[in-house]
């Protein structure tokens, strides 16, 4: 039998209450799966709006990790709730001054906004198969189709002009979903570890490097898994984006870091010896060093170098992994951290995960793993890679 | 004529249907908007409904009441019959982990700039008692040259801006016309966003029910007249409690007649538990 709760062993003084931590390593995962969304999101978006044309390789492939990891988004929450079952209480009668209320809404909306723009972006591969599958398989094309089967030049022009559109409404969407996770933590005046008007932006801009990182891991393993080669230029177009947007995620940590020292309100104290203790290993060696800078000055070293190849590949593909680890230690520190830090100002907690149970690092685990065995599923059900979705096309045009 | 008569039989169905579908429309909207602002017969404080509504008291009417709470720590003495009297007749989970109320002990030794501080739920006040349902302040500084010492109760603060309010995504937690923040537990999703946005600590999850817990200044026994337990069991009377709008009552005079203060100002959530004889130590 599992116990009910777990106790955090504590030192100096924090209120009674607090010794059991309210939000475990499921409300890490959390805003995590978030960030991988809107991060996808963006680099599918690079392409579909802005036209980067080097990123054309994922851009389809980055909207069904998107969506893989979107749709499991509320299942870390609906395992922390006390009564999941009436988690719709939050959509019927929604408390319109939390922060938490309108959640159930946006990820509805987004959910919804992805599904359209993912069926549009596969219209001609579902018409394709509809008209070419036999069985249960077919009849599963054949649902998806909704009856249009037109893929006329004009047809082909609308749909783009839809993909075009809900491209540009997904951008405020998806960043928006998850500047929001961040203020659900920097709104809160209760403790200084989170209450900061910069948490929005840290999040939005942590979001987009784990989820463009997440993106180039997966393509990697995914051109190796189909035995083609890498498209160097797409990888390459990856890592400008993801150290640029290293760039703006460091210094923004940076100065939001230095701002809760410089400012040295109450409890500045617990918070440094915080820092300066339990935080040396996930904050400073794997958030900050392995994690960031680490993996900078290495992108920074082949873009120098003018590295290409199969080394520019391996350097990138490490570089993106370290990128996750930081990404995923920067949602523990945050959440983790910040309920280690008592709110008495005047002691500190630390939170032990358990392995089993609810909320259990297995339990962590399999969220983590479901979007990417979902993804596995979609790229069968929808290749997302240009190459295959052109001869698609093609063959479907030709029919 | 016959077309004439075909259409008005057409038009006839065609109102009948739609005064239908409005029927329907209505009935379902009603139940939809029952369902979601009444649970009352379930409410999780007997006779307290959610929102708006008022509480199901014969003869009590939350409108005519403002209830505030004072604590005069200079006359606390650390027995802490408050907390057992509390967990008994609010059935809060007999350990060190869940209070609707607790102590706390503020001890600065000569010599040393800040005081140290401790509760009942502290190990060594546990480990002194013997056990995690007997309350006990050790007497831990006994060989320690003492400079000042003071105990100070703590409890939910029924804050005028509450946060905890503020943040509740259901609206399971609100606050009452008569300055009490209840929690409706049957509504209630078990998030903990409002543990989490209490500053005071004053919140806790309830692992039996899943659901969160926390003070309501016994408003079961409040809106029957009587004291709320941790009032009604203190031997010395540093807790204070009343109506603020009964200019007569013990807690109106104690605001009046003591320069009090509150806990964490700088939040905004203006607390409406008033103390007398804490110092700047007090967190």
């Amino acid at each position: 039998m599992h116990p009910l709760f777990e106790i955090s062993p504590f030192t100096g003084y924090v209120y009674p209450n607090e010794t059991i931590i309210s939000w475990t390593v499921l409300i890490v995962v959390y805003p995590y799966l978030t960030g991988l969304v809107a991060g996808a999101f963006t680099i599918s978006s690079l392409y579909q709006v802005f036209g980067f044309q080097r990123l054309k390789p994922v851009a389809h492939f980055a909207l069904l990790v998107s969506l893989c990891c979107m749709v499991v988004v509320p299942l870390p929450l609906l395992l922390h709730l006390g009564h999941p079952e009436r988690a719709f209480n939050a959509m019927i009668t929604p408390h319109l001054t939390s922060a938490f209320a309108i959640f159930s809404y946006a990820a509805a909306f987004y959910v919804i906004l992805l599904v359209l723009e993912t069926w549009f972006v596969f219209r001609p591969h579902i018409v394709h198969m509809a008209q070419s599958k036999t069985g249960l398989l077919g009849w599963y094309y054949r649902i998806l189709t909704l009856g249009s089967y037109d893929l006329s030049e004009k047809a082909v022009r609308y749909d783009r002009k839809w993909i075009y559109v809900l491209a540009i409404i997904g951008i405020p969407g998806a960043h928006g979903l998850h500047g929001y996770v961040g203020f659900v933590f920097g709104s809160l005046k209760s403790r200084e570890w989170w209450s900061s008007d910069l948490m929005p932006a840290i999040f939005l801009f942590s979001a987009i490097i784990s989820g463009t990182a997440l993106l180039i891991v997966l393509y990697v393993a995914s051109c190796k898994l189909r035995r083609v080669p890498v498209d160097v230029p797409c990888l390459k177009g990856m890592a400008y984006a993801l150290w640029g947007f290293m760039m703006f995620t460091l210094l923004l940590e940076g100065v939001e870091f230095a701002s809760l020292v410089y400012r040295a309100r109450e409890g500045i104290d617990v918070i440094l010896e915080f820092v300066k203790g339990p935080l040396i290993v996930p904050f400073f060696i794997l958030q900050f060093g392995v994690g960031s800078v680490l993996p900078l000055l290495v992108i920074t070293f082949m873009i120098w170098r003018g590295t290409t190849g199969n080394a520019l590949v391996a350097g990138v593909t490490a570089c993106a992994t370290l990128v996750l680890l930081s990404v995923l230690m920067m949602r523990w520190n945050v959440v983790i951290g910040g309920q280690e830090i008592s709110k008495t100002g005047r002691g500190l907690l630390a939170y032990h995960p358990t392995i089993l149970g609810r909320e259990g690092l297995l339990a962590a685990g399999v969220v983590l793993a479901i979007p990417v065995i979902l993804l596995m599923v979609m790229v069968r059900l929808f290749p997302p890679w240009v190459e295959d979705t052109t001869s698609a096309t093609a063959t479907a045009g030709a029919q | 004529m016959e077309e004439k008569e075909q259409l008005e039989t057409h038009e006839k169905e065609r109102r009948d249907f739609l005064s239908c579908l409005g029927s329907v429309l209505v009935c379902g909207a009603t139940a939809v908007a029952a369902s979601a602002v009444s649970p009352q017969a379930t409410a999780a404080t007997p006779g307290v409904t959610p929102g708006s509504q008022p509480p199901a008291i014969p003869g009590y009417d939350w409108t005519e009441h403002r209830w505030a709470f004072g604590v005069d720590a200079t006359k606390c003495i650390g027995c802490l019959r408050c907390v057992e009297a509390c967990k008994k007749e609010n059935d809060v989970p007999l350990d060190a982990h869940h209070f609707r109320t607790w102590v706390e002990r503020y001890v600065t030794l000569e010599g040393e700039d800040t005081a140290r501080i401790d509760s009942q739920a502290d190990p060594v006040n546990i480990e002194a008692s013997g056990s995690e349902v007997e309350y006990r302040f050790a007497d831990r500084y006994k060989d320690a040259k003492v400079e000042k010492a003071f105990f100070v109760p703590k409890l939910c603060n029924q804050c005028t801006h509450p946060a905890c309010v503020q943040v509740c995504p259901t609206g399971a937690t609100y606050k009452t016309k008569d300055g009490v923040v209840l929690i409706d537990h049957t509504y209630c999703i078990g998030c903990q966003y409002c543990v989490q946005a209490c500053p005071y600590g004053a919140r806790y999850f309830d692992e039996r029910r899943n659901v969160t817990d926390k003070c309501t200044w016994c408003y079961h026994r409040i809106t029957k007249g009587l004291q709320p337990a941790c009032v009604e069991v203190c031997p010395t009377g540093a807790r204070i409690f009343g109506d603020r709008n009964d200019k007569q009552s013990p807690i109106s005079q104690f605001i009046r007649d003591n320069q009090v203060q509150v806990l964490r100002r700088e939040t905004g959530n203006a607390p409406n538990v008033f103390y007398v004889g804490i110092d700047k130590e007090v967190i």
